[in-house]
């Protein structure tokens, strides 16, 4: 939490005001019991008068507005406290993502950052709000209850001591008892939820296999686990009510007991009783909100844990500041070896090879052969641990990250499009493109047909993952939006499995006469895909086992040979 | 949800209810001497106050006996209280897992049709979360509703039988309570959902743009990234400054207006031990502290109630919606006189059969397939021709419209559906892996294999090296949806599955797609050692992995329309031959 103090920053004020006048309308709540005393004592007993206790239920009522006031105060401050921190939070964690290298990505996971960005930023948001209202409202009434009654009378005020000490036990005890336990039935309910959905997503493997009734067993078994675990911790958490009732009562009594004695000796009156008896009823639910404001809290502290994390993680890529120029060809991979965080195995090892500028390279090997790491390195998404990939005399990591992407077009392997329109996705290559230039990349990309087919044309909407094209519609609007760029080298990341041969093929030869002359890498599974390249790199297991063309490699390659003529049987036979 | 529906699900509930109506008759019974206990106790504190006036003449003996008389009620009321809880917890727990059980167990019967029509997360939503919230809301919402107009009543009546004037008072100002909060709750409201859509709209921005972060950097689109999450950001700040700070409005109005309830019964009380009214009851200060101890209690129900009816009537909704799930038609159960395969040769036949999925669009029409014990059919066509279709049918997920599938001459409709389906060996193109460990996985088909022959089988699927290099072999635990696997080595898992069982007829749907093809070239040699001398489906889009079948179907728009070998279908130069040779255009 420390490290995110600094986002309270801006709203200082707001953080201090919020909690002193909320202490303002505790202050207030303080002074009723002694009010009352003062009506009994001085307004019924002495005989005062109608007019004193007319004036003091008036000041009762004034009290109550007052406190009104404050509290509305110090609601607002709080809630823009709180909601002003969440924003700069999420604000620098969203750049801070940004930032972070595909290995870094990788390791983080999705799903888990998303969930930094919005349920831990909510839960601190709350936090930060509960604590500013309440940190000082609870302890100060139940301490200032405490105060009043030693004030009144110190064995009335040891009762106090001593019966907030006890409930603090109790409440705190249950607290913490139950907190793990609810975690753990929380984990129980998981597995109750995780076998309802693959009961679901697998009705067709599971009938097929008649383990309905081994399901049903399996989940009963979970289901009454899950029961068990509940029912365990409701008996704990049940106890916090009766017990702090009896504490609470028990002290009523031996306080009238005290003061009883008190008043046959004429030290305290029967108003002051009633104050003291007043005072104890405020305490329990003041504890209670204590207690809930800890449960915040310390949630809050789990998740600013974790956001702090990421926030701490400085983008792993290695940049460099040299301004060597190396010679030789346009790129070059030398010596590359690339690894995975620990794996035990280099994810790319001792790779060399080097490519004339506007010649086509093509990339091809099983799954998980390194294919698209490989072709990762160029745009320096990741590093490698040792050797250099070169371009055009620079080291990749000496560049400049932004420099040398703008230089690249890279299409996934996965066709991502974003929700906007077709010309705003587009634009994600060149921010300045125009239509005509935007259309020219289509129709290279052989998707001229995807937007004639659209009634809007360039201006159709795109909704999110673009879930509204066909798989291969993505594929070819990918890869225009990277030809918008015109860049000097393009990478192709198996983006042309979901076309059909005939279209493969002119998607190819379009990407062949382009005027700007590429430097082509083309990843893929399909020998027919890359056939025509200047230069094939067959890849097994994150080593290179034959470079050359196409002919080339049937004759010296056994491994492409292989991949070859699994898919074109009939030729090899 | 109407009127009428509400109340036949409330009937539901209460036939839910039934086998625990002893405890529910108990819980409200303790609910009963906990607020009775919790009333008198005030009642007795203002007594012993009457008793402590004045200096030197205090009635010690009466105070104590007072004393026993609330420790007594205090016992009673702190064990009533807790048995009421225990009880309440058990009630609930024990609702929620039977409605679980239920729902469980009707989903296993419920026709594939229905699941494949409803998304998973509705379903499992129903099943776990409207389930909690029913029980949260109906359950606890019931008791403190309960408890609260019981409160709320007996303060009341003792308020009226002390002293009436002073409980008039209250009656009249409190409801006011309850409109400043109505009144708060409508404004907030819309706050609210105004901040929820804003919410909704940030979350799916990070969703987009977090997911997808490696195309962002690669445009190196960051900064207009965070422009635009700047501006949702800057929405999204102003909403929710504003739902916040109104709804944390509810809580001090309320106490404000306590605080006037509160000096009202302090005067009045008060001005009637000044002026000795002429009313016929007993004053004294002790009586006004414990009307006092009243005042504060009795407003206190009323905030809850008002947020428990909007918590029943959500609750109801979510039975609703669970009980939806619970009485869904299940599949009709196998007959009585169901036969069970046994020694099945593999003769599969389609005998004029018709099937949609939906009534205004038909799918198959009148289709006709003899297969021969052992033959090798294999079924292409583009896509929405009804391959996956057909398997659906030979599995019994769907029932055709008319026609009739027979096994070995017996309607599959009349054999019994375990005996069917154990017959078949399934590889989708969906591959499916259950959380647990790879062994589990692997053994679904065989549970008493050994441990000897599950590792021949996975090495007849080329699944064994990658299985030996995960960190703990056999008994590496896959996470949810094989979440820590490849494509390919989850297709190499259900393919081991099958080389396990070896039943005697297979479907293969497109059982190798996301395998390279190298790897997919071994493993076809394992798949026509197994395939031999048994009755297999085989659905595939790369031609090359069906050239070697018996007999090929292609099929288009439902309809099979052409059928041969391979060789047959090339020299007829059609619909196949296109096909085939798109394929290696260049």
């Amino acid at each position: 939490m420390g490290k995110l103090l600094k986002y309270i920053k801006n709203y200082k004020i707001q953080s201090v005001l919020a909690p002193l006048f909320k202490l303002l309308e505790a202050c207030f709540e303080l002074f009723v019991p002694i009010i009352v005393a003062a009506i009994i004592d001085n307004g019924v007993k002495e005989g005062v008068g109608a007019e004193y206790i007319i004036v003091a239920c008036v000041i009762l009522v004034a009290l109550g507005l007052v406190g009104l006031v404050a509290a509305v105060a110090a609601q607002y401050f709080a809630a823009c406290a709180a909601v002003g921190f969440a924003k700069e939070l999420r604000h620098d964690l969203f750049r801070k993502m940004q930032s972070l290298s595909y290995s870094q990505i990788d390791s983080l996971g999705t799903p888990r950052m998303i969930t930094r960005m919005t349920s831990d930023v909510n839960q601190i948001q709350s936090g930060v709000n509960l604590v500013l209202r309440l940190f000082m409202r609870s302890p100060f009434i139940v301490f200032g209850a405490m105060i009043m009654a030693f004030v009144i009378d110190i064995y009335a005020g040891t009762v106090f001591a001593v019966s907030i000490a006890v409930l603090c036990a109790i409440v705190f005890t249950i607290m913490l008892v139950s907190i793990p336990l609810y975690k753990k039935s929380q984990s129980k309910l998981d597995k109750v939820t995780t076998a309802t959905r693959e009961t679901l997503t697998g009705a067709r493997v599971l009938r097929a296999f008649c383990k309905e009734e081994d399901e049903v067993e399996e989940f009963d078994r979970k289901n009454v686990d899950l029961k068990k675990s509940q029912l365990f911790v409701g008996r704990i958490s049940a106890l916090m009510n009766p017990l702090t009732y009896a504490v609470i009562n028990v002290a009523i009594i031996v306080l009238l007991y005290v003061g009883a004695i008190r008043v046959e000796e004429s030290i305290l009156t029967q108003g002051m009783v009633v104050a003291l008896y007043n005072y104890m009823s405020q305490i329990l639910i003041e504890l209670i909100k204590l207690a809930n404001l800890i449960i915040t809290v310390t949630k809050s502290f789990a998740s600013a844990g974790r956001i702090a994390e990421i926030l701490g993680m400085q983008s792993s890529l290695v940049v460099r500041n040299s301004k060597e120029k190396i010679d030789g060809d346009y790129i070059q991979f030398n010596n590359v070896c690339v690894n995975y965080g620990n794996a035990s195995m280099n994810a790319l090892d001792d790779i060399t090879f080097s490519v004339a500028k506007g010649q086509t390279v093509g990339i091809i090997g099983g799954t998980g052969a390194g294919k698209t790491t490989l072709v990762n390195l160029i745009p320096h998404f990741y590093d490698a641990v040792s050797g250099e990939v070169i371009i055009d005399g620079e080291n990749v990591n000496a560049i400049g990250d932004e420099s040398l992407r703008s230089r690249c077009g890279v299409v996934p392997q996965h066709a991502v499009l974003f929700k906007g329109t077709i010309r705003e996705n587009m634009k994600w290559g060149n921010e300045i493109a125009t239509d005509e230039e935007i259309m020219e990349a289509i129709e290279k990309a052989q998707a001229a047909d995807v937007i004639s087919s659209k009634e809007n044309g360039l201006d159709e909407v795109v909704e999110q993952d673009g879930r509204n094209f066909s798989g291969g519609q993505r594929q070819r609007l990918t890869i225009a939006r990277a030809l918008v760029k015109k860049p000097e080298i393009l990478i192709l990341d198996d983006s042309a499995s979901a076309l059909d041969y005939a279209t493969d093929a002119n998607l190819r030869s379009a990407l062949k006469h382009l005027d700007y002359d590429p430097t082509v890498f083309i990843v893929s599974q399909r020998t027919s895909s890359i056939r025509h390249a200047d230069k094939i790199v067959v890849l097994d297991a994150g080593k290179i086992v034959g470079i050359g063309t196409h002919d080339e490699l049937l004759n010296k390659c056994e491994l492409y040979r292989e991949i070859h003529y699994s898919q074109y049987a009939k030729e090899g036979a | 949800m109407s009127a009428s529906n509400r109340k036949s699900v409330l009937k539901r509930i209460l036939k839910q209810l039934k086998k625990y109506k002893i405890s529910v008759f108990l819980t409200i019974l303790f609910a009963l001497v906990t607020v009775a206990g919790t009333l008198a106790v005030p009642v007795f504190f203002g007594q012993i106050v009457d008793l402590i006036v004045d200096g030197g003449n205090i009635d010690f003996s009466s105070i104590f006996r007072l004393f026993i008389i609330i420790a007594v009620i205090i016992g009673i009321t702190c064990l009533s209280q807790w048995l009421m809880s225990e009880i309440n917890n058990r009630i609930t727990y024990n609702v929620v897992k039977d409605i679980r059980e239920e729902s469980f167990r009707n989903i296993q019967r419920l026709p594939l049709k229905f699941i494949d029509s409803h998304p998973y997360g509705d379903i499992v939503g129903r099943a776990i979360a409207d389930v909690d919230q029913f029980a949260d809301g109906l359950l606890m919402g019931f008791t403190q509703l309960f408890t609260g107009v019981l409160t709320i009543l007996g303060t009341l009546v003792i308020m009226l039988v002390i002293n009436w004037v002073i409980a008039l008072v209250v009656v009249v100002i409190t409801p006011l309570s309850l409109f400043v909060a109505r009144f708060i709750a409508s404004r907030t409201y819309n706050m609210f959902r105004k901040t929820s859509e804003v919410r909704g709209e940030q979350t799916a921005f990070i969703d987009e743009m977090i997911g997808n972060l490696k195309v962002v950097q690669a445009f190196s689109h960051e900064d207009e990234n965070l422009e635009k999450f700047d501006e949702i950001n800057g929405r999204l700040t102003k909403v929710s400054l504003k739902s916040i700070f109104f709804s944390s409005l509810v809580n001090p109005t309320t106490r404000f207006i306590n605080a006037i309830v509160y000096a009202m019964v302090a005067l009045a009380g008060a001005l009637m031990l000044v002026f000795e009214t002429p009313l016929p009851f007993a004053f004294s200060v002790g009586v006004l502290t414990s009307l006092l101890a009243y005042a504060n209690q009795y407003t206190k129900p009323f905030n809850e109630i008002s947020g428990v009816v909007t918590e029943l009537q959500n609750a109801i909704a979510c039975a609703g919606r669970i009980y939806e799930i619970i009485d869904e038609p299940t599949e009709v159960p196998d007959g009585n006189d169901a036969i069970t395969l046994q020694n099945v040769e593999g003769n599969v036949n389609f005998n004029d059969v018709s099937f949609s999925y939906s009534s205004d669009k038909k799918l198959i029409e009148n289709l006709n397939i003899d297969v021969n014990a052992g033959q090798r059919i294999a079924i292409v066509g583009p896509t929405g021709c009804g391959k996956t279709t057909l398997i659906n049918l030979l599995m019994r997920f769907y029932e055709p419209a008319s026609g009739v599938i027979s096994v070995d001459g017996n309607d599959i409709n009349k054999v019994t559906r375990k005996s069917l389906r154990s017959n078949y060996g399934m590889v989708l193109q969906d591959t499916w892996l259950k959380t647990g460990t790879v062994r589990e996985n692997i053994l679904m088909g065989r549970p008493d294999a050994s441990d000897d022959e599950m590792i021949a089988a996975a090495k007849a699927a080329h699944s064994h090296n990658f299985i030996m290099q995960l960190s703990d072999g056999y008994d590496t635990v896959i996470a949810e949806d094989g979440g820590n696997l490849s494509q390919g080595q989850k297709q190499l898992l259900c393919i081991t599955r099958i080389m396990l069982s070896l039943p005697p007829m297979l479907i293969l749907d497109e059982a190798t797609s996301s395998i390279d093809t190298r790897t997919e070239k071994r493993i076809q040699d394992a798949f026509a050692k197994l395939m031999s001398g048994r009755t297999s489906f085989i659905v595939a889009h790369r031609l090359s992995t069906i050239q070697e079948a018996d007999l090929i179907l292609v099929m288009k728009d439902g309809k099979i329309i052409e059928s041969g070998t391979h060789a047959e279908l090339l020299d007829r130069d059609g619909f196949y031959r296109k096909l085939y040779n798109s394929q290696f255009a260049v």
